[in-house]
């Protein structure tokens, strides 16, 4: 690997790094497991002036119970998320999903906020944030700000953090008790998902009391399957459940690429829809 | 060695492999690793356009970049510039159009190189090849093979009418065979054997260097083919072949992607020559995907006719091979190799074959793993299938009633070759025992009664495959520039160890464990107390390589014949020191003895020390022990097996998962049947990657659109099961000892029974072929225009 040349700065606190990215300009940038910043380095698609090394602040190390949320911050590997306790009680469909991410060596460098921020549309974790209504710490120059899943991813591999601004922690709102579970449909075993559906649901007396879907690789960004979580809703009956999973591809824009065309991508949404919230649902 | 064996029994055994402690310990010598002082790093300017005119190379920008010591293009190389070989015309009318190392007028593939940077560092090259610039004038880009030769197509080359290099053919008389039979069955089918990228694990790297005193150029380069790489660079640079040496260090597989004369090694040892200092270039894999050649590629017509009650009348075949931008080593040949394969292990009365390359605006192809069999098989072995569909046969009885049965042999098939032996019952019996056949036969028919959304398909291969390249005659009767012998040397040195220099040049396959072993039996020394050397021109002058599965079956010979000569060079040593007659001794664990005399012995190691000491040496005997040969083979060898793919497809999504796989192979004798299982295994991985994963695509500019390997996909263990593999031994009776090739046979046989047991599952849908690779999409968009034919 040769990449262009730049200057490394490793703050050891949130406010020395947002320092760091604003003295760098708009070419900076952050640092955190390297599992996406590397390839772009490598095959030159990026040549940042300064690359602000995020790995040693401990504010973005931990994750921490908040209570009715669970905070996990931007630098935990996936690895470290999908082990934890707090993660596996109360965010079964985050664990479950995260243990899907890439490969066992990407999942002890690369880090969940890192996954978050980098916002890859085939992202495995991104429609989880969406569906279980997540929101994000984002530090820059003028201080902390908190923003909602909904606002946060904005395009291809755009989010709301700026240029000058670092992700600092993601919490999750605990689904204590959900079914969960996460379809990845991918050609190898590392390879990236076609379409993921990320289902959690919460019973009550055998039917569905509430849905939870997100959808991978269906559009720009994470998106949200809206009109099937309403339609499952007292569902109790696969049949029920594969009804509702019709409503999958509805509002979403899928891409066509070498990998799969758009209309394949929206049959695999309603198989998958249909197949995740089965299993979550245990039904 | 964990295994002390007695080293007469070395062949046979799964020993060890010597080479492994030192992969595993890390102590291998890429040729990257190799850093010689004053070293120039070159970076390639390459093409981002598939075909265009240059317009434009201005390197000053180039030259004005720190560490930058020197820049050219085309133009200012001058004599340099030398030309790519291809050295397999295989017509005498065959179009071969100039391939200069930098291109000048024309690029024609995306990757083509048009200037050059070299600098005192690697990154300071690299950063300065984006200040050449280059202007280019675009031109439709060839990319579709019948596209290409349609009248009116644009060119890649002005000397290529209709993009065409040559029309091969061979045999004929399939129409007058097939109007014998009025009810003939006829099934015709198009196949398409796409195009793999070799994607071996160590990208390219080559560095040379003046060395000395002397006028020696030394290049070290990752390559398959260190002697016939030294042949064909003096030929191209001028450089006196006796002042040229190449080295292939450890290199990290090949799979016939590193059996080439690559333009990047011609760039550097010119450079190396004109500036007097080292030069080194190393690739990154993205540069791979582009400028490594690139294998397959063929649209396959094929026409098989059969009585109404499965007997095979006669085949035909007629082949677009695409050719790429330009030929390379053996480009024109590869699907040669492939034309003796079509009737496989059928008996027929008629074949008829024409190839016809193809020139496009994208990465020339050449030799990958199986060459030019792998289609073959593929082809016949699918149609076969669809055949027996269409007689409404059971498809193992279908062949069955076709092969040449094992007492048979030799048979010469309707291609002209001579199968020297086999026994397809035998292995076909002991595969299907393995695979619990019957009961997969019944477990598919119970899901077909039940509408299961997961359907089951048994896929299978009978194959088998010419290699052991080759008889030097039959590659000058097909127009191939050199021969296919093999050379060894085995040298006792004073204390009784051994040195073995070989021809052949691992990249990964065993060689020097398993021509111990070889050599250990026959002369009774311990497989550890041997040294094999290889892959050095300077210490291994003889040789003509590793590729089509060849070391084993050609080279193996020269081992033994050498190994037969120390003996008999030893044997008057041996007389002269027990005073009697040679014709009174006998040879066996490493020791000569007097026949009827067990106390009057000696062992080589002793005549070793004798002769090099030289004091008491027969009148006329020189003072050295040795044995050299260089052996042609009589024949190609003739592996053969069959493999049993399970195949589960989800109807729903079109994914596929490939349950169970079961192989049974007959390599001949096998002398390690550790290392022969790992190449069943490594060909079987890449003819499933083919199957399933695997696909160079490019878009209509001739982009490569798989130019990574997150689009590339090839798979890795968590995408495959535990294979089951077997064997059955057939020697071969034209190999003297008795072994086949086996390099090649997994990546040969796999690939149609995969999608054998796909389309199998799927037939009752109206499913009859799946474009390859099988991807989840391929296979629904198969299953939905079924379902809309039959609508």
């Amino acid at each position: 690997m040769i990449p262009g040349k730049f200057d490394y700065v490793r703050p050891s606190t949130v406010d020395e790094a947002v320092a760091a990215l604003v003295a760098g300009g708009d070419d900076a940038k952050v640092l955190g497991g390297g599992q996406s910043l590397m390839p772009v380095l490598r095959l030159r698609m990026g040549e940042p002036s300064v690359i602000v090394d995020t790995t040693r602040i401990d504010e973005m190390k931990g994750i921490t119970d908040a209570g009715d949320a669970v905070v996990i911050g931007a630098g935990v590997t996936h690895d470290d998320v999908a082990k934890n306790a707090l993660v596996r009680e109360h965010l079964a469909l985050l664990a479950m999903t995260t243990e899907h991410v890439a490969d066992r060596q990407i999942r002890h460098r690369g880090t969940m906020g890192g996954a978050m921020a980098h916002a890859d549309p085939a992202g495995d974790q991104p429609p989880v944030a969406l569906a279980m209504g997540a929101s994000f710490t984002i530090a820059g120059p003028s201080g902390r700000r908190t923003v909602s899943a909904a606002d946060f991813f904005v395009d291809y591999f755009t989010t709301a953090v700026g240029p000058d601004e670092v992700l600092v922690n993601v919490t999750f709102p605990k689904h204590t008790g959900w079914g969960a579970h996460y379809e990845k449909f991918n050609r190898t075993a590392q390879a990236w998902a076609i379409v993921g559906v990320a289902a959690t649901v919460r019973m009550d007396g055998g039917s569905i009391a509430e849905a939870r879907i997100g959808l991978t690789n269906m559009g720009p960004g994470p998106v949200r399957a809206s009109g099937v979580e309403a339609a499952l809703v007292g569902a109790s009956t696969l049949e029920a459940i594969a009804a509702a999973a019709e409503h999958a591809a509805e509002g979403t824009s899928p891409n066509s690429d070498i990998h799969a065309e758009a209309e394949y991508r929206e049959h695999l949404a309603r198989v998958l829809t249909r197949r995740a919230v089965a299993q979550a649902a245990g039904l | 060695m964990t295994e002390m064996l007695e080293s007469t029994k070395a062949i046979g055994r799964p020993l060890r492999r010597k080479e492994d402690a030192k992969l595993l310990h890390g102590r291998t010598n890429w040729t990257d690793n190799i850093q010689l002082p004053g070293t120039l790093h070159m970076a390639l300017v390459r093409s981002p356009m598939a075909h265009a005119r240059i317009t434009k190379v201005d390197l000053s920008g180039a030259l004005a970049r720190p560490n930058v010591v020197a820049a050219y293009d085309a133009a200012s190389l001058g004599d340099l510039n030398s030309g790519v070989p291809c050295v397999w015309p295989v017509t005498d009318d065959t179009v071969m159009p100039p391939f200069p190392a930098l291109t000048g007028d024309k690029v024609r593939q995306v990757g083509d190189v048009v200037a050059l940077v070299l600098a005192t560092d690697a990154a300071s090259a690299e950063d300065a090849i984006s200040f050449v610039d280059v202007e280019y004038e675009p031109l439709p880009a060839v990319v579709n093979m019948v596209d290409a030769i349609s009248p009116g197509s644009e060119l890649v080359h002005d000397m290529a009418a209709n993009n065409t290099s040559y029309v091969y053919n061979l045999g004929g008389g399939y129409a007058d065979e097939v109007a014998k039979h009025p009810d003939a069955v006829i099934v015709k089918r198009r196949f398409v054997n796409q195009r793999l990228i070799p994607a071996f694990m160590e990208p390219r790297a080559v560095i040379a260097a003046p060395m000395g005193m002397s006028d020696e150029i030394t290049i070290w380069t990752s390559t398959q083919i260190p002697h016939v790489l030294r042949v064909l660079l003096t030929l191209v640079t001028g450089i006196p072949e006796q002042n040229l040496r190449v080295v292939a260090p450890d290199v990290g597989g090949g799979f016939g992607g590193k059996l080439q004369c690559y333009r990047e090694e011609i760039l550097v040892i010119q450079l190396a020559k004109k500036l007097g200092r080292p030069v080194k270039w190393t690739e990154t894999r993205s540069e791979d995907m582009v400028a490594t050649h690139h294998g397959r590629d063929q649209i396959q017509d094929i026409e098989l006719a059969c009585t109404p009650d499965g007997k095979m009348i006669g085949l035909k075949v007629d082949l677009l091979a695409n050719m790429g931008a330009y030929l390379q080593i053996i480009t024109p040949g590869i699907p040669l190799l492939g034309m003796f394969m079509y009737p496989a292990i059928y008996k027929m009365g008629a074949y008829q074959f024409q190839c016809t390359g193809v020139f496009t605006n994208t990465t020339p192809t050449d030799a990958y793993r199986g060459a030019g069999r792998p289609e073959a098989t593929f082809a016949i072995e699918r149609i076969v299938d669809e055949m027996a569909a269409e007689l409404g046969m059971e498809p193992m009885e279908f062949r069955t009633k076709n092969w040449i049965q094992h007492h048979e042999f030799p048979y010469t098939t309707v291609a002209g070759l001579t199968y020297d032996t086999g026994n397809y019952e035998a292995a076909t019996a002991k595969a299907m025992d393995m695979f619990g056949y019957k009961a997969l036969r019944a477990e598919q028919e119970a899901r077909r009664a039940s509408g299961d959304p997961i359907q089951l398909g048994i896929g299978i291969s009978t194959f088998t495959e010419m290699c052991g390249l080759a008889p030097s005659r039959t590659l000058g009767a097909l127009k191939y520039a050199a021969g296919g012998w093999e050379h060894c040397t085995i040298r006792l040195l004073p204390t009784g160890k051994v040195e073995l220099v070989t021809g052949t040049s691992p990249h990964g396959q065993g060689h020097e464990t398993a021509w111990s072993q070889i050599a250990g039996d026959i002369l009774g020394i311990p497989v550890e107390d041997i040294d094999v050397i290889h892959s050095d021109t300077g210490r291994s002058p003889y040789g003509m390589d590793t590729y089509g599965s060849r070391s084993l079956a050609v080279g193996g010979q020269a081992i033994k014949k050498a190994a037969d000569r120390v003996i008999e060079n030893a044997r008057p040593i041996a007389a002269h020191q027990l005073e009697c007659a040679a014709d009174d001794l006998e040879f066996a664990n490493g020791a000569f003895t007097v026949k009827g005399d067990p106390e009057k012995t000696v062992t080589l190691g002793a005549l070793a020390w004798a002769a090099f000491s030289a004091h008491n040496l027969p009148d006329g005997v020189e003072p050295m022990i040795s044995g050299e040969a260089t052996v042609d083979p009589e024949d190609f060898s003739y592996p053969h097996g069959t493999h049993l793919a399970a195949m589960e497809v989800d109807t729903e999504t079109g994914k596929v998962r490939l349950r169970k796989y079961v192989c049974v192979d007959d390599v001949g004798n096998q002398i390690n049947p550790m290392i022969v299982e790992g190449q069943v295994h490594g060909g079987l991985a890449q003819g499933i990657g083919q199957a399933l994963y695997e696909g160079a695509e490019y878009d209509s500019d001739g982009n490569l659109l798989t130019a990574s390997l997150a689009d590339y996909l090839i798979p890795s263990a968590a995408d495959l099961p535990s294979f089951e593999t077997g064997t059955t031994v057939t020697p071969s009776t034209t190999h003297s000892l008795g072994t086949k090739g086996v390099g090649e046979a997994g990546a040969i046989a796999s690939t149609p029974a995969i999608i054998n047991g796909i389309v199998d599952a799927l037939r009752p849908m109206g499913v009859t072929d799946v474009l390859m690779p099988a991807s989840p999409q391929n296979v629904w968009r198969a299953i939905q225009a079924a379902k809309g034919a039959q609508a």
